[in-house]
């Protein structure tokens, strides 16, 4: 029995140490990805399309096998977006969007392998448009907006969006983010 | 229950979490009240970083230019800049005030009002919702900049502040699709609300029977109360016949989505919509090369500008008549009392008078002018107001 928790507490030790590391290095990376979408386009105005908050909610939701943390850091992610938005843009639009995009991503990882890169494009293209889509619909049905949404040009961001997540995904992977050394 | 829910854990994780941010949406909807306490903190913790990188960027491309290759030339350019900028800011104030009928009218108005007060600021970061046009600009409560001010260029209108933090302020850009201005036509006065929410920005509310035509300016019309009337806005670039109202689409001369540095209006002057051209003529119009002069005939035509080419008409006249040279030795003084012929160009100007017979009438106080502008005809004298 000694044996056994002395083998024990190191791991836990490690995994610990690795959970605190991650917490950290998620928040800057979304911090990261949140400036990118705050500074970026003033940089080189064609990328207005790049949601990279959007794609590590998505990463996230993918590689975590909870769906409760993949939600709660789609919400997290998507308050902070929404508190750098226009005030006629109420906080929790981003909010509401990216925790369905959490929970489904994390919902979807059970049911498919999602080292695959090409399920990992289909998913990044089909929950771009459900991201822009319900945020349309919301900012209609809630908030009595009529702003136009151009389904081409969704399409395009989307594809674009999906064809930046392979190779961002992969060096998420290299990052070892994911959880699996403290699951 | 308890059963229930931890079979269904993640479902009511996600129902409590998304119901309490809907709830959240309605509370900030129903009560118009924004949570300013989480803005303020991502937008403390968003924008230094942002200052950094923007600040990096510039400063690492300007010390290689300013350096390496055009020294100080760029500091000088960027401060010229800026001085034409708000050179120019004054010259639509003035072509506004210059360019009505009554030009005496004009001046006093003038007189009256001050010209807008502005503060410049740099762009630093958009919004990172991708269908609100949204700017954040460096300039904020400290600098003066109150929520609701009006965001221009010397081009056109820009958008107006919607949040102030103590170092950086929104701008809402007047391409949101929520975003709403009153705009006025400059040759028939119509009225209307421009609009930029779907596609090209087109001017709304003007019914079919008014006048508008292609090429026409729209300038700002002051009835939203953000934009100071008089403000230019974009040049008409297609009129057509809608369902009970024209549909008039408008090219903005702002360009208020690639613009870097912008103008806060602290203080907004409304000034009368111009009736001449508008200050968006960006060629420079030289005046024709002078006649070449010659000889007497070319002095004859020179024409006394001021009061001090008059004097020194006058005293060669004087000098003529008497046969004396000046600077010559031992020519002695001329008569300056002497009176110089009627027929020369000094003496059609009237002189004054040194002592009046009748008291002049209480000087009114002269309108400052810049250089280069018309001075008024002197006024006649009229009734004082029944």
């Amino acid at each position: 029995m000694i044996g056994a928790s002395e083998h024990i507490r190191p791991r836990r030790q490690r995994a610990s140490w690795f959970g605190r590391f991650q917490v950290a290095a998620l928040v800057l990376l979304t911090l990261i990805a949140i400036i990118s979408k705050f500074y970026l386009p003033r940089l080189i105005p064609s990328t207005v399309w790049l949601e990279l908050p959007l794609l590590l909610t998505v990463y996230f939701g993918l590689k975590r096998p909870s769906p409760i943390l993949a939600l709660l850091f789609g919400a997290f992610v998507g308050i902070a977006e929404d508190s750098l938005a226009p005030e006629n843009l109420p906080i929790g639009m981003y909010g509401i969007t990216k925790t369905l995009v959490g929970y489904f991503a994390a919902t979807v990882s059970v049911k498919f392998n999602v080292e695959n890169s090409g399920i990992r494009l289909v998913l990044c293209f089909f929950f771009y448009i459900f991201h822009a889509f319900f945020y349309w619909l919301m900012r209609r049905a809630l908030l009595g907006q009529l702003v136009p949404l151009d389904p081409r040009e969704t399409l395009i961001h989307a594809a674009f969006n999906a064809a930046v997540a392979l190779p961002l995904f992969m060096i998420l992977d290299r990052m070892k983010l994911s959880g699996e050394l403290t699951a | 229950m308890e059963a229930l829910l931890s079979r269904y854990r993640n479902l009511t994780v996600l129902l409590v979490v998304v119901v309490g941010q809907l709830l959240y949406l309605a509370y900030q909807v129903k009560t118009s009240r924004d949570e300013r306490l989480i803005r303020v903190w991502a937008v403390s913790a968003v924008t230094p970083m942002a200052g950094v990188v923007e600040a990096i960027r510039h400063n690492t491309i300007g010390f290689l230019q300013d350096y390496f290759i055009l020294l100080d030339v760029r500091e000088q350019n960027r401060k010229l800049k800026a001085d034409n900028d708000k050179l120019r800011m004054e010259n639509v104030y003035f072509r506004n005030q210059l360019s009505t009928a009554e030009h005496a009218r004009a001046l006093t108005l003038f007189q009256a009002q001050s010209p807008s007060k502005t503060v410049a600021a740099r762009v630093i970061g958009n919004s990172t919702v991708a269908s609100a046009k949204a700017v954040f600009i460096d300039r904020g409560s400290t600098s003066g900049i109150e929520k609701g001010m009006a965001v221009v260029t010397p081009d056109g209108i820009v958008g107006k502040v919607v949040a102030v933090y103590p170092l950086v302020a929104q701008v809402l850009l007047v391409t949101d699709p929520t975003f709403k201005v009153g705009v006025e036509s400059q040759k028939g006065h119509v009225h209307g609300v421009l609009d930029c929410g779907n596609g090209p920005c087109v001017v709304e509310q003007i019914q079919e029977e008014e006048k508008v035509t292609p090429g026409e300016w729209f300038f700002t019309s002051g009835e939203d109360r953000i934009f100071p009337k008089g403000f230019p806005v974009g040049t008409v670039i297609a009129v057509q016949p809608g369902q009970g109202m024209k549909d008039v689409k408008l090219n903005l001369s702002g360009a208020p989505g690639g613009v870097e540095e912008v103008l806060v209006v602290l203080h907004g002057v409304h000034q009368p919509i111009p009736v001449g051209p508008v200050v968006e003529d960006s060629t420079t119009k030289a005046l024709p090369p002078p006649p070449p002069e010659s000889g007497a005939a070319g002095k004859q035509q020179a024409v006394s500008q001021t009061e001090a080419d008059k004097v020194v008409q006058k005293y060669e006249q004087i000098g003529k008549e008497q046969n004396h040279v000046y600077g010559g030795l031992a020519s002695g003084l001329p008569n300056f009392n002497a009176k110089p012929p009627a027929n020369t160009p000094a003496t059609q100007a009237p002189a004054p008078k040194a002592t009046p017979q009748t008291p002049p009438p209480p000087a009114k106080a002269a309108p400052v002018l810049p250089l280069g502008a018309p001075r008024p005809k002197p006024e006649r004298p009229t009734q004082p107001p029944q």
